[in-house]
Protein backbone atom coordinates (compact mmCIF):
# COMPACT_ATOMS: atom_id res chain seq x y z
CA UNK A 1 0.00 0.00 0.00
CA UNK A 2 2.92 2.24 0.72
CA UNK A 3 5.04 1.03 -2.95
CA UNK A 4 1.64 0.24 -4.57
CA UNK A 5 3.11 -2.98 -5.72
CA UNK A 6 0.60 -5.36 -5.45
CA UNK A 7 -0.37 -8.45 -7.95
CA UNK A 8 -3.62 -9.97 -7.57
CA UNK A 9 -5.23 -13.29 -9.37
CA UNK A 10 -7.82 -16.25 -8.21
CA UNK A 11 -6.55 -19.41 -7.36
CA UNK A 12 -8.30 -22.70 -6.82
CA UNK A 13 -7.04 -25.26 -4.05
CA UNK A 14 -6.72 -25.31 -0.41
CA UNK A 15 -4.48 -23.54 2.84
CA UNK A 16 -4.14 -23.91 6.03
CA UNK A 17 -4.53 -20.83 8.05
CA UNK A 18 -5.35 -20.10 12.28
CA UNK A 19 -8.85 -21.88 11.78
CA UNK A 20 -7.10 -24.98 10.21
CA UNK A 21 -8.03 -25.80 6.42
CA UNK A 22 -10.29 -23.71 3.93
CA UNK A 23 -10.38 -23.63 0.57
CA UNK A 24 -8.37 -20.71 -1.52
CA UNK A 25 -10.09 -18.28 -3.44
CA UNK A 26 -7.38 -15.69 -4.14
CA UNK A 27 -3.82 -14.67 -3.69
CA UNK A 28 -2.13 -11.40 -3.56
CA UNK A 29 1.43 -10.75 -3.53
CA UNK A 30 2.74 -7.62 -3.41
CA UNK A 31 5.93 -5.55 -1.97
CA UNK A 32 5.54 -3.82 1.01
CA UNK A 33 5.61 -3.42 4.53
CA UNK A 34 5.48 -6.62 6.27
CA UNK A 35 3.86 -7.54 9.55
CA UNK A 36 6.38 -9.72 11.18
CA UNK A 37 9.76 -10.17 9.51
CA UNK A 38 12.58 -7.67 10.23
CA UNK A 39 12.43 -5.81 7.03
CA UNK A 40 11.23 -2.63 5.62
CA UNK A 41 9.94 -4.28 2.92
CA UNK A 42 9.10 -7.71 1.86
CA UNK A 43 7.76 -9.77 -0.89
CA UNK A 44 4.07 -10.68 0.90
CA UNK A 45 2.00 -13.14 -0.08
CA UNK A 46 -1.43 -13.74 1.04
CA UNK A 47 -3.49 -16.86 -0.14
CA UNK A 48 -7.55 -15.90 1.26
CA UNK A 49 -10.50 -16.33 1.26
CA UNK A 50 -12.62 -13.17 1.76
CA UNK A 51 -15.77 -15.18 1.09
CA UNK A 52 -15.05 -17.03 3.95
CA UNK A 53 -14.36 -13.98 6.20
CA UNK A 54 -10.43 -11.86 6.61
CA UNK A 55 -9.37 -14.39 8.94
CA UNK A 56 -9.01 -17.23 6.07
CA UNK A 57 -5.78 -15.98 5.04
CA UNK A 58 -1.89 -17.81 4.87
CA UNK A 59 0.60 -15.49 5.11
CA UNK A 60 3.91 -15.33 4.14
CA UNK A 61 6.78 -12.89 4.03
CA UNK A 62 9.94 -13.34 2.01
CA UNK A 63 13.15 -11.64 1.63
CA UNK A 64 13.18 -10.46 -1.84
CA UNK A 65 15.80 -12.87 -3.11
CA UNK A 66 14.42 -15.60 -1.59
CA UNK A 67 10.82 -14.67 -3.31
CA UNK A 68 12.78 -14.78 -6.21
CA UNK A 69 14.31 -18.38 -5.26
CA UNK A 70 10.58 -19.33 -4.87
CA UNK A 71 9.51 -17.99 -8.25
CA UNK A 72 12.49 -20.13 -9.65
CA UNK A 73 11.31 -23.59 -7.89
CA UNK A 74 7.63 -22.59 -8.39
CA UNK A 75 8.25 -22.42 -12.12
CA UNK A 76 10.41 -25.41 -12.53
CA UNK A 77 7.90 -27.79 -10.82
CA UNK A 78 5.07 -26.31 -12.73
CA UNK A 79 7.09 -27.17 -15.68
CA UNK A 80 7.06 -30.67 -14.31
CA UNK A 81 3.97 -31.03 -13.81
CA UNK A 82 2.54 -29.87 -17.26
CA UNK A 83 5.14 -32.57 -18.67
CA UNK A 84 4.08 -35.35 -16.65
CA UNK A 85 0.82 -34.52 -16.96
CA UNK A 86 1.39 -34.54 -20.77
CA UNK A 87 3.92 -37.74 -21.02
CA UNK A 88 3.29 -39.68 -17.87
CA UNK A 89 7.26 -39.02 -16.88
CA UNK A 90 8.71 -36.29 -15.19
CA UNK B 1 -0.52 17.65 30.35
CA UNK B 2 1.55 15.22 33.14
CA UNK B 3 1.06 17.43 35.88
CA UNK B 4 3.16 17.01 39.16
CA UNK B 5 3.28 13.82 41.12
CA UNK B 6 0.16 15.44 43.80
CA UNK B 7 -2.44 15.99 41.21
CA UNK B 8 -5.07 14.11 39.53
CA UNK B 9 -4.68 12.89 36.35
CA UNK B 10 -6.95 10.35 34.25
CA UNK B 11 -8.17 9.57 30.70
CA UNK B 12 -10.79 7.37 28.87
CA UNK B 13 -9.93 5.45 26.36
CA UNK B 14 -12.54 3.61 24.37
CA UNK B 15 -13.90 2.52 20.54
CA UNK B 16 -16.93 4.80 19.15
CA UNK B 17 -18.74 5.10 16.33
CA UNK B 18 -19.26 8.35 14.81
CA UNK B 19 -20.53 9.24 11.16
CA UNK B 20 -17.23 9.35 8.68
CA UNK B 21 -17.39 10.52 4.88
CA UNK B 22 -20.76 10.54 3.40
CA UNK B 23 -22.39 9.55 6.83
CA UNK B 24 -20.78 6.14 6.95
CA UNK B 25 -20.76 5.14 10.66
CA UNK B 26 -17.16 4.05 11.19
CA UNK B 27 -15.15 3.12 14.14
CA UNK B 28 -12.68 5.03 16.18
CA UNK B 29 -10.60 4.82 18.94
CA UNK B 30 -10.96 7.89 21.34
CA UNK B 31 -8.70 8.90 24.27
CA UNK B 32 -9.11 11.64 25.46
CA UNK B 33 -7.94 13.46 29.20
CA UNK B 34 -10.55 13.55 31.98
CA UNK B 35 -11.28 17.25 33.32
CA UNK B 36 -13.31 20.48 32.49
CA UNK B 37 -10.79 21.45 29.69
CA UNK B 38 -10.71 23.20 27.72
CA UNK B 39 -7.99 20.35 25.96
CA UNK B 40 -6.44 20.77 22.52
CA UNK B 41 -6.93 17.80 19.72
CA UNK B 42 -5.30 15.72 17.29
CA UNK B 43 -6.58 13.70 14.44
CA UNK B 44 -4.60 10.52 14.45
CA UNK B 45 -4.35 8.70 11.53
CA UNK B 46 -3.08 4.95 11.36
CA UNK B 47 -0.92 3.61 9.75
CA UNK B 48 -0.22 0.90 6.90
CA UNK B 49 -0.94 -1.75 9.31
CA UNK B 50 -3.80 -0.59 10.33
CA UNK B 51 -5.70 0.39 13.48
CA UNK B 52 -3.29 -1.98 15.74
CA UNK B 53 -2.38 -1.98 19.38
CA UNK B 54 1.09 0.99 18.53
CA UNK B 55 -1.57 3.18 17.08
CA UNK B 56 -4.24 2.57 19.54
CA UNK B 57 -1.35 3.39 22.21
CA UNK B 58 0.22 6.42 20.24
CA UNK B 59 -3.34 8.26 20.61
CA UNK B 60 -3.27 7.14 24.42
CA UNK B 61 0.38 8.80 24.84
CA UNK B 62 -0.86 11.58 23.50
CA UNK B 63 -4.10 11.97 25.59
CA UNK B 64 -1.69 11.61 28.73
CA UNK B 65 0.18 14.94 26.87
CA UNK B 66 -2.73 16.44 27.12
CA UNK B 67 -4.45 15.96 23.22
CA UNK B 68 -7.80 14.92 23.03
CA UNK B 69 -7.36 11.98 20.25
CA UNK B 70 -9.44 10.36 17.94
CA UNK B 71 -7.95 7.64 15.88
CA UNK B 72 -10.98 6.20 13.19
CA UNK B 73 -10.35 2.73 11.73
CA UNK B 74 -9.73 3.93 8.17
CA UNK B 75 -9.88 0.33 7.52
CA UNK B 76 -13.62 -0.05 8.76
CA UNK B 77 -15.73 -0.37 5.73
CA UNK B 78 -13.29 -3.34 4.85
CA UNK B 79 -14.64 -5.89 7.55
CA UNK B 80 -13.61 -6.66 11.02
CA UNK B 81 -10.83 -9.20 12.05
CA UNK B 82 -7.68 -8.57 13.43
CA UNK B 83 -5.89 -5.55 12.09
CA UNK B 84 -2.96 -7.52 10.56
CA UNK B 85 -5.53 -9.59 8.06
CA UNK B 86 -7.56 -6.30 8.12
CA UNK B 87 -4.37 -4.56 6.58
CA UNK B 88 -3.73 -7.56 4.62
CA UNK B 89 -6.16 -7.29 2.46
CA UNK B 90 -6.61 -3.82 2.11
CA UNK B 91 -3.25 -3.88 0.84
CA UNK B 92 -4.53 -6.17 -1.45
CA UNK B 93 -7.66 -4.16 -2.80
CA UNK B 94 -4.48 -1.28 -3.49
CA UNK B 95 -5.31 0.28 -0.10
CA UNK B 96 -8.26 3.11 0.91
CA UNK B 97 -9.51 5.78 -1.61
CA UNK B 98 -7.81 9.04 -1.06
CA UNK B 99 -10.96 11.23 -0.62
CA UNK B 100 -12.65 8.45 1.64
CA UNK B 101 -9.98 9.66 4.21
CA UNK B 102 -10.19 12.72 3.81
CA UNK B 103 -13.71 12.66 4.69
CA UNK B 104 -12.79 10.57 7.90
CA UNK B 105 -10.53 12.66 9.06
CA UNK B 106 -12.66 15.71 8.64
CA UNK B 107 -15.92 14.35 10.62
CA UNK B 108 -13.05 13.49 13.33
CA UNK B 109 -11.91 17.33 13.38
CA UNK B 110 -15.63 18.10 13.49
CA UNK B 111 -16.50 15.67 16.06
CA UNK B 112 -13.30 16.50 18.54
CA UNK B 113 -13.87 20.50 18.15
CA UNK B 114 -17.64 20.43 18.83
CA UNK B 115 -17.12 19.09 22.41
CA UNK B 116 -17.61 20.77 25.24
CA UNK B 117 -14.46 21.10 26.74
CA UNK B 118 -12.45 21.61 23.20
CA UNK B 119 -10.21 24.64 23.02
CA UNK B 120 -11.51 24.67 19.06
CA UNK B 121 -7.95 23.56 17.96
CA UNK B 122 -7.49 20.45 16.20
CA UNK B 123 -4.38 18.71 14.53
CA UNK B 124 -3.70 16.04 12.30
CA UNK B 125 -0.93 13.58 12.12
CA UNK B 126 -0.36 9.63 11.12
CA UNK B 127 2.65 7.58 11.10
CA UNK B 128 3.90 6.25 6.94
CA UNK B 129 0.42 6.14 4.69
CA UNK B 130 -1.27 7.64 7.78
CA UNK B 131 1.24 10.47 7.24
CA UNK B 132 0.65 10.90 3.51
CA UNK B 133 -3.32 10.85 4.70
CA UNK B 134 -2.49 13.65 7.44
CA UNK B 135 -0.98 15.55 4.16
CA UNK B 136 -4.02 15.55 2.09
CA UNK B 137 -6.65 15.56 4.84
CA UNK B 138 -5.06 18.84 5.91
CA UNK B 139 -4.50 20.33 2.03
CA UNK B 140 -8.21 18.96 0.69
CA UNK B 141 -10.23 19.47 3.88
CA UNK B 142 -8.96 22.98 5.31
CA UNK B 143 -9.50 23.94 9.18
CA UNK B 144 -7.28 22.50 10.89
CA UNK B 145 -4.47 24.38 13.15
CA UNK B 146 -1.43 21.77 12.55
CA UNK B 147 -0.13 19.21 10.73
CA UNK B 148 2.39 16.75 11.53
CA UNK B 149 3.64 14.26 8.81
CA UNK B 150 5.59 11.11 9.92
CA UNK B 151 7.55 10.26 6.89
CA UNK B 152 4.56 9.89 4.78
CA UNK B 153 5.38 8.15 1.45
CA UNK B 154 3.59 8.88 -1.58
CA UNK B 155 3.65 12.56 -1.05
CA UNK B 156 5.28 12.96 -4.37
CA UNK B 157 4.05 10.84 -6.88
CA UNK B 158 5.22 10.29 -10.26
CA UNK B 159 1.68 10.98 -12.98
CA UNK B 160 2.46 7.61 -13.98
CA UNK B 161 1.92 5.97 -10.38
CA UNK B 162 -1.56 8.01 -9.68
CA UNK B 163 -4.35 5.32 -9.27
CA UNK B 164 -8.20 5.76 -9.24
CA UNK B 165 -8.04 5.52 -5.38
CA UNK B 166 -5.04 8.04 -5.01
CA UNK B 167 -5.91 10.65 -7.91
CA UNK B 168 -3.66 13.19 -7.19
CA UNK B 169 -0.41 13.30 -5.36
CA UNK B 170 -0.54 15.37 -2.28
CA UNK B 171 2.43 17.53 -2.97
CA UNK B 172 0.20 19.02 -5.46
CA UNK B 173 -2.18 20.38 -3.15
CA UNK B 174 0.14 21.97 -1.21
CA UNK B 175 -1.11 25.60 -1.82
CA UNK B 176 -4.02 24.68 -0.36
CA UNK B 177 -2.61 23.89 3.41
CA UNK B 178 -4.05 26.16 5.50
CA UNK B 179 -1.94 25.36 8.71
CA UNK B 180 1.35 25.04 10.21
CA UNK B 181 3.19 21.60 8.90
CA UNK B 182 6.12 20.07 10.80
CA UNK B 183 8.00 16.69 9.14
CA UNK B 184 9.85 13.97 11.03
CA UNK B 185 11.96 11.55 8.23
CA UNK B 186 14.98 9.64 8.43
CA UNK B 187 17.16 10.22 5.88
CA UNK B 188 18.07 6.78 5.13
CA UNK B 189 14.03 6.49 4.29
CA UNK B 190 13.52 5.15 0.53
CA UNK B 191 9.37 6.51 1.52
CA UNK B 192 10.10 9.05 1.16
CA UNK B 193 13.46 9.42 -0.57
CA UNK B 194 15.51 12.69 0.88
CA UNK B 195 15.01 13.53 -2.47
CA UNK B 196 11.20 13.29 -2.21
CA UNK B 197 11.30 15.30 1.17
CA UNK B 198 13.43 17.91 -0.84
CA UNK B 199 10.80 18.71 -3.43
CA UNK B 200 7.77 18.89 -0.81
CA UNK B 201 9.76 21.18 1.15
CA UNK B 202 10.71 23.47 -1.98
CA UNK B 203 6.85 23.13 -2.77
CA UNK B 204 6.02 24.19 0.75
CA UNK B 205 8.21 27.24 0.20
CA UNK B 206 7.28 28.50 -3.23
CA UNK B 207 3.87 28.75 -1.26
CA UNK B 208 4.72 30.56 1.52
CA UNK B 209 3.42 28.02 3.76
CA UNK B 210 4.67 27.40 7.71
CA UNK B 211 7.00 24.29 7.56
CA UNK B 212 9.59 22.46 9.84
CA UNK B 213 11.33 19.44 8.92
CA UNK B 214 13.44 17.42 10.85
CA UNK B 215 15.64 14.90 9.22
CA UNK B 216 17.70 12.64 11.16
CA UNK B 217 20.60 10.39 9.82
CA UNK B 218 20.86 7.16 11.14
CA UNK B 219 17.47 6.05 10.52
CA UNK B 220 15.23 5.28 7.80
CA UNK B 221 11.31 4.50 7.76
CA UNK B 222 9.23 3.90 10.83
CA UNK B 223 11.93 5.02 13.49
CA UNK B 224 9.91 5.48 16.25
CA UNK B 225 8.47 1.92 16.23
CA UNK B 226 10.09 0.52 18.78
CA UNK B 227 8.26 -3.02 18.27
CA UNK B 228 10.22 -3.23 14.97
CA UNK B 229 13.75 -3.60 15.99
CA UNK B 230 15.80 -3.38 12.88
CA UNK B 231 14.08 0.39 12.32
CA UNK B 232 14.14 1.62 15.94
CA UNK B 233 16.36 4.43 16.76
CA UNK B 234 15.53 5.18 20.33
CA UNK B 235 17.64 8.63 20.10
CA UNK B 236 15.86 10.05 17.37
CA UNK B 237 13.12 9.28 18.16
CA UNK B 238 13.11 10.70 21.81
CA UNK B 239 14.31 14.02 19.95
CA UNK B 240 11.25 13.50 17.80
CA UNK B 241 9.32 13.03 20.42
CA UNK B 242 10.31 15.85 21.94
CA UNK B 243 9.75 18.31 18.92
CA UNK B 244 6.31 16.73 18.28
CA UNK B 245 5.04 17.70 21.70
CA UNK B 246 6.97 20.96 21.58
CA UNK B 247 5.22 21.62 17.53
CA UNK B 248 1.85 20.76 18.93
CA UNK B 249 2.31 23.06 22.08
CA UNK B 250 2.85 26.50 20.13
CA UNK B 251 0.13 25.49 17.58
CA UNK B 252 -2.55 23.72 19.51
CA UNK B 253 -2.02 24.72 23.13
CA UNK B 254 -4.86 27.11 25.32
Amino acid sequence: MCTNIVERTNVSGGGRGAQGWFTLAEVSVSYDHPFHVQLEHALNIDFTNEAAGVGARVAVELTLESAKELARALKAAVDRADQYEATGYA
Amino acid sequence: MPGTTDQYEGMIAETIRIPGHNGDRIHAYYAHPIGPGPFPSVVWLHHFPGWDEWSKETARKLAYHGYATLAPDLYCRDGHGAPEDMAARVRANGGVPDAQVVGDAAACRDFLRSQPNSNGKVGVTGTCSGGRHAVLAASCAPGYNALIDFWGGGVVVRPEDLTAMRPVAPVDYTKDLDCPILGIFGNDDRAPTPEQVDIHEAELKKHGKTYEFHRYDGAGHGFFYYDRPQAYRAEQAVDGWRKVLDFFQRNLGN
